[in-house]
């Protein structure tokens, strides 16, 4: 059925079709709407068979989320930001015990400085955590892919991170079809656990392991991730068949077959890359050869599917909203592993960090410079070299120079945000 | 034979008359029918008081819900001995998650319980005074003021015994640890610091609130018993002497639990919704040197200048702790 409504909203809602029978909720900015609206749906009495609880911090989500599943219950929450790297202890031991916890993240940048704006900087530091990490493009395929994680996660006997961006989809109301409960349970089976606390049948979970078995243990947790690469398209297959809509899988390519340069992104940025694409390709101006490759599925890497993907092209640029400080792009260096041999000339674009905005602008100048193999080999999209090397004197004038941030923005002249 | 009425302690001995009083009245360890949720074979030192309490514990809450506990584990002395894989001691569905989070997993269990209409299954969590008192705090104190319907027990042995003895917020004053060593103008543990978890509890105002020792296992029973019949937070509070970390022949774990009691040291006392309701006597009033001289960890306080400075001041807190739950008044329990 086609709504109108939030991206929260949407995800709320379907995680409510997915039957989740205990919800942790802790208020961290941009997730908030979705534990709000669930909380709701349980009050009232519209999510019925589910305990809403209000846990005192993500870390407790996180280890409420871990009983209930490890107690054989469809087990849910949603975090963000410092929220997860609050509740990552867990988030680590939720993966060790194969507990298919369903998690979304409502991707925002990590502080100091303290910064409420998409990146995905959060979910990306969590990416050797063994969690399946998905990344949705749009609203409706946030919603789509809550449906298919639950199921995947169940099935593995491992957590997956649905990974939406904050504010850009999570408040952003679009139009989403919004399945029945019958298309839902035709496709979603109920959680039947692998391991499951019961007084029938004591077993004890968690138990100590030493050097004798533990590379076995985490070879088997990366087995599994390698499984799910055959699974993950086979179910969005399926829920293709269910659902009629194309969502989920690994990735996803667009104007890729004669392209000689791929842009490759995830996330929302996607949708502004492909408008810049087309009126590349088509416009006054057009003719060019370029094209984008989204990755959906971050976590298990789709190493021989990026490989594929880019093996016509001649180059690739990987524009992220992450920066692995200290050498560069996150996304980029999984692609580079992607293509090692291939003799590509590959560039990253950081973009976006705390919600700076991507314009269309931005990304002609740099696309057109990429084709011309014009850019550093990692660019910073649109950064203010002016504020930067101001901080810079300073820092060598004089060793005292106060808070970084404080100096930049007294430099900017504002606190808000600019136009770009 | 017939069984006649006796008087619950022996006039002038602590031993218990177990064996006089009728089988239905008998402790749950004296039974050859006591679940042993937590078998023989683990790797304790020898004379753990944890081990000990766990036991009781343990197969107190089996015996009042007729073998329905899960129980969740924080990190520590008691997960480690008792789960090295593959070996596990646990005849009960059991889960190890982390150190600081052990209320919270319970919260979910209990969760998944009610969800699934499975209510005759109870929940208890358990942890070191380390994963209760320090870093699994938080969880605790949510866990209490949601009322949530688990019962946490604390094994207090009063500083982190898994990983060298160190000092956690509920090791005594003046008592020496590896990290609170005997040296300075003030060796041991400073005075002021830490936290006695069994008021902090009281004041989440949960159901139910008790400390109990391993040297009174049939009070301990009785806790136990009366925790597995109320619904929502409960907490009892278990001092557990420790040989390795208190310096104190293995023998002798009873006794000193025994001395911490009697001499005031360790209030043991129970209560409903924030009031007490009654406490454990002191039989036989003792001076804290009785309860500190054997132990290792306040050695530096005797020798031959004895510090009685921070004797007497040891004195004052139980002398406190005496006058505060009213540990002479008799008949109170």
């Amino acid at each position: 059925m086609l709504k109108q409504m939030e991206g929260s909203r949407a995800v709320a809602e379907a995680v409510a079709l997915c039957r989740p029978e205990v919800i942790c909720a802790y208020p961290i900015s941009p997730q908030t709407h979705i534990v709000e609206a669930l909380g709701e749906m349980v009050k009232d009495g519209s999510l019925t068979n589910s305990e809403f609880i209000n846990v005192e911090s993500e870390f407790a989500a996180m280890s409420v989320a871990i009983g209930a599943s490890a107690a054989g219950a469809r087990s849910y929450t949603a975090t963000a930001s410092q929220g997860l790297l609050y509740m990552v202890e867990a988030v680590y031991n939720a993966s060790g015990l194969g507990l298919p916890i369903v998690m979304t993240v409502a991707n925002r940048a990590i502080g100091a400085p303290i910064n409420i704006w998409n990146d995905h900087s959060d979910a990306l530091s969590q990416r050797d955590s063994g969690w399946l990490q998905l990344f949705a493009e749009t609203n409706q395929e946030a919603l789509d892919l809550h449906i298919q994680a639950f199921r995947l996660a169940e099935e593995l006997s491992l957590p997956i991170m649905v990974c939406m961006d904050g504010f850009i989809l999570t408040h952003a109301y679009e139009r989403v079809d919004m399945p029945t409960q019958e298309q839902v349970d035709a496709y979603l089976p109920p959680y039947s656990p692998r391991q499951v606390l019961d007084p029938a049948e004591p077993v004890s979970i968690g138990a100590m392991v030493g050097p004798e078995a533990f590379m076995e243990v985490r070879y088997l947790a990366h087995a599994k991730q390698m499984e799910a690469l055959t699974l993950i398209p086979a179910y969005a297959a399926e829920f293709k068949a269910v659902f009629g809509r194309d969502s989920g899988g690994l990735l996803h390519t667009y104007s890729t077959e004669d392209a000689e340069t791929i842009i490759i992104a995830m996330g929302s940025v996607l949708g502004t890359i492909k408008d810049v694409i087309d009126e590349m390709r088509q416009g006054d101006n057009g003719g060019h050869k370029i094209g984008v490759l989204g990755i959906t599925c971050f976590r298990p890497f789709p190493l021989a599917g990026v490989a594929a993907a880019l093996q016509h092209c001649k180059r690739f640029v990987v524009l992220e909203k992450s920066l692995a400080i200290g050498i560069g792009g996150i996304v980029a260096t999984n692609v580079r592993m992607a293509v090692t041999g291939m003799g590509l000339k590959g560039y990253t674009v950081i973009a976006g960090l705390g919600g700076r905005a991507i314009t269309k602008k931005s990304l002609h100048a740099v696309f057109r410079k990429a084709e011309m193999d014009n850019i550093d080999p990692v660019t910073f999209l649109d950064l203010d070299w002016k504020v930067v090397n101001n901080q810079l004197e300073r820092e060598k004038a004089h060793r005292k120079s106060g808070p970084v941030a404080e100096a930049l923005l007294r430099d900017v002249g504002v606190v808000a945000a600019r136009n770009y | 034979m017939s069984f006649q009425p006796v008087k619950f302690y022996q006039t002038g001995t602590f031993t218990v008359g177990n064996r006089l009083l009728p089988p239905e009245e008998r402790s749950v360890q004296s039974s050859d029918k006591r679940f042993n949720s937590i078998n023989s074979g683990h790797r304790a030192c020898q004379g753990c008081g944890e081990a000990l309490g766990a036991r009781y514990a343990i197969d107190a809450a089996m015996e009042a819900t007729n073998g329905q506990v899960i129980a969740a584990n924080a990190t520590g002395c008691l997960e480690v001995f008792s789960t090295p894989y593959p070996e596990t001691s646990w005849q009960i569905p059991w889960i190890h998650s982390l150190f600081g989070n052990t209320a919270a997993v319970a919260t979910g269990i209990a969760a998944a319980l009610k969800v699934k209409g499975q209510t005759q299954t109870r929940v208890v969590a358990q942890g070191g005074d380390g994963g209760t008192t320090d870093i699994g705090f938080g969880c605790l104190s949510g866990m209490f003021e949601r009322n949530d319907d688990v019962l946490y027990i604390c094994y207090d042995n009063g500083g982190y015994m898994n990983t060298g003895v160190q000092r956690s917020s509920a090791t005594p004053s003046a008592a020496r640890t590896s990290t609170t060593p005997a040296v300075g103008s003030a060796p041991g543990n400073v005075f002021g610091q830490g936290k006695f978890l069994p008021a902090i509890a009281l004041a989440h105002d949960i159901p139910y609130v008790a400390t109990a020792t391993v040297a009174d296992l049939r009070d301990l029973e009785a806790k136990v018993r009366r925790a597995m019949e109320i619904r929502g937070a409960r907490y009892i509070h278990i001092l557990v002497p420790c040989p390795l970390g208190w310096g104190t022949a293995a023998h002798d774990t009873i006794r000193m639990a025994r001395l911490a009691k009697e001499t005031g040291t360790f209030p043991v006392f129970e209560a409903e919704y924030g009031e007490i309701k009654s406490v454990l006597a002191i039989r036989h009033p003792l001076p804290v040197e009785d309860y500190l001289k054997p132990q290792k960890r306040y050695a530096h306080l005797f020798g031959k200048q004895p510090k009685v400075d921070v004797i007497a001041h040891l004195q004052a807190q139980a002398d406190r702790n005496i006058k505060r739950y009213g540990l002479l008044e008799q008949g109170t329990r």
